[in-house]
């Protein structure tokens, strides 16, 4: 084990990241402990998915510093692909390869990354499929399901590579109102679980339900972090109370 | 008063006789009648039928060069297009400047210039005898050097036409860059640049008539060689003509056959 259980499962410490001259990190400090559910919460441009894709380094700092599970992400390509490795992301726009078949999708990096068997990573993917409740799908392509179906088929593919973090970035927003349901109960599964997740979302039942810190980010920077119920309750800053009051509306 | 609904009534308009002649492929069915005409004369005209018997004698060579230089060009081509993306800048700007400098160039030219300088320039370099290179492995040669530059440009756009988010996917899965563009990216680029190769397996058909100023004794050459002794410049260059519309119409069927079997699902 390379990691003291006292270690947090994500420490960012003082991340910056530009884009151009616009600032989208500014040092920004955050801890994850092994099991914990974080939300991220803020207006658009607030940095929250920068965060979220800095972490398994979709996005490289400027500055700063950000360890995963004992590694340091830093440049050094072999280290990064063993994160990614322990880190699933589900993207706000599914990223399903439509290529490939639903059980495809699952077993390709199982195979290519874990060398996994042909075998194996087909066994594995069903037990995720059952999981997340489209067994019926495996053999069908992505375009053939779905916004919910597709979203929960990337949970699923990322929990075959069997991660100890996944991270979520907006999973319900380009999802129709009648489909979030299905993919948060998916999620509030694995949250019970004792997985440890990052989830920028403004699905405020989730965080009531499964969150155990609450972030909130504007311009860059975290303005304040508790437990939902004093986020959501007794919000200290005035921008935090400004913003809930126009997403709970 | 309340209005009352309308029926829903299934809105298609009948089919009238005029639409239907409209979407006659009209085009087709006069190139057809054109080819039908031409191979009547070939039946029954003995002139013809010399002729089109000679001629035929290139099309193997042809057939030959097309799908060598083809295969080839798809394999160089796709190189290239790699390295076109590539983040790499050394590899960037080299591949950049060989499509620019292709490009640049006619292909008659250029056809020339590979067959008669670069290709002799290298044999020497290696202690080759001038003459141990073909004139047809020298057209092959031009034709993939040429074609791999124009392929090259379909390959990036189809992988360029690939949205961000899929490497992303496939990187926060693990795989190196090398395995995302093998497994994700390559696969889904292929089948959206196949009518763009198709067009291009078209025009280096057509384009292979150029290697006759090599030549080559494919079918152009053969037919102007024919025309040298016999004079027989109409019969000739019709049935000439007539060839290549019937290989380009048969293979963009063919083509268009595949690519429909090919379609993705969903």
């Amino acid at each position: 084990m390379r990691r003291p259980a006292a270690e947090p499962m994500i420490q960012i410490e003082h991340v910056s990241k530009y884009f151009g001259a616009f600032r989208a990190l500014d040092q920004v400090s955050l801890k994850v402990n092994a099991g914990e559910v974080l939300m991220i919460i803020g207006p658009s441009g607030s940095g929250k998915s920068t965060l979220l894709r800095c972490i398994n380094r979709l996005e490289v700092p400027d500055a700063g510093r950000i360890v995963v599970d004992g590694i340091p992400v830093t440049n050094d390509e072999a280290k990064i692909n063993a994160v990614r490795a322990e880190v699933g992301m589900v993207f706000q726009r599914f990223e399903l390869f439509p290529h490939l078949t639903v059980l495809e999708n699952i077993c390709l990096a199982q195979q290519k990354v874990r060398r996994r068997s042909r075998r194996e990573s087909e066994q594995i993917a069903r037990q995720l499929l059952e999981k997340v409740g489209i067994p019926e799908q495996a053999d069908k392509h992505p375009g053939q399901l779905s916004g919910g179906q597709q979203q929960r088929v990337a949970i699923a593919r990322s929990l075959a590579m069997q991660p100890k973090i996944m991270l979520f970035d907006e999973p319900t927003s380009a999802l129709d109102p009648e489909m979030i349901k299905e993919v948060l109960d998916v999620m509030l599964a694995l949250a019970s679980e004792g997985m440890t997740m990052v989830v920028v979302s403004h699905e405020m039942g989730f965080a009531r339900n499964a969150a155990h810190q609450v972030v909130f980010m504007d311009q860059g920077r975290i303005i304040e972090q508790g437990p939902p119920a004093l986020i959501f309750g007794e919000p200290q800053h005035e921008r935090t109370r400004l913003f809930l009051s126009r997403i709970l509306q | 008063m309340a209005v009352e609904q309308d029926q829903i009534v299934p809105s298609r308009p009948p089919i009238t006789w005029r639409q239907g002649l409209a979407d006659v492929p009209w085009w087709l069915l006069i190139i057809l009648a054109i080819i039908v005409v031409m191979a009547g004369r070939i039946i029954f005209d003995p002139l013809y039928r010399d002729i089109f018997t000679t001629i035929l004698q290139g099309l193997g060579m042809t057939l030959y060069v097309t799908a060598v230089s083809f295969v080839f060009a798809l394999v160089f081509g796709l190189v290239l297009g790699l390295g076109r993306v590539s983040s790499n800048v050394i590899f960037r700007n080299l591949a950049i400047t060989y499509i620019e400098f292709i490009r640049g160039v006619p292909m008659l030219v250029l056809i020339f210039t590979i067959s008669f300088a670069v290709v002799p320039l290298v044999a020497r370099s290696f202690g080759l005898p001038n003459n141990m290179i073909s004139l047809s492995t020298r057209a092959i040669i031009a034709l993939v050097l040429i074609y791999g530059a124009y392929i090259a440009e379909i390959f990036r756009a189809g992988i360029e036409s690939i949205g961000r988010g899929q490497m992303e996917a496939a990187r926060s899965l693990g795989m190196s860059h090398v395995q995302a563009m093998r497994y994700v990216i390559l696969p889904q680029a292929i089948r959206n640049v196949l009518p763009a190769l198709g067009n291009d397996l078209i025009a280096l058909l057509k384009d292979s008539s150029l290697v006759s100023v090599l030549g080559v004794r494919e079918m152009t050459q053969v037919a102007r060689l024919s025309v040298s002794t016999s004079f027989r410049y109409e019969e000739t260059y019709f049935i000439l003509t007539l060839f290549y519309l019937t290989l380009t119409l048969v293979l963009s069927l063919l083509l268009q056959l595949l690519q429909r079997r090919m379609r993705p699902k969903g």
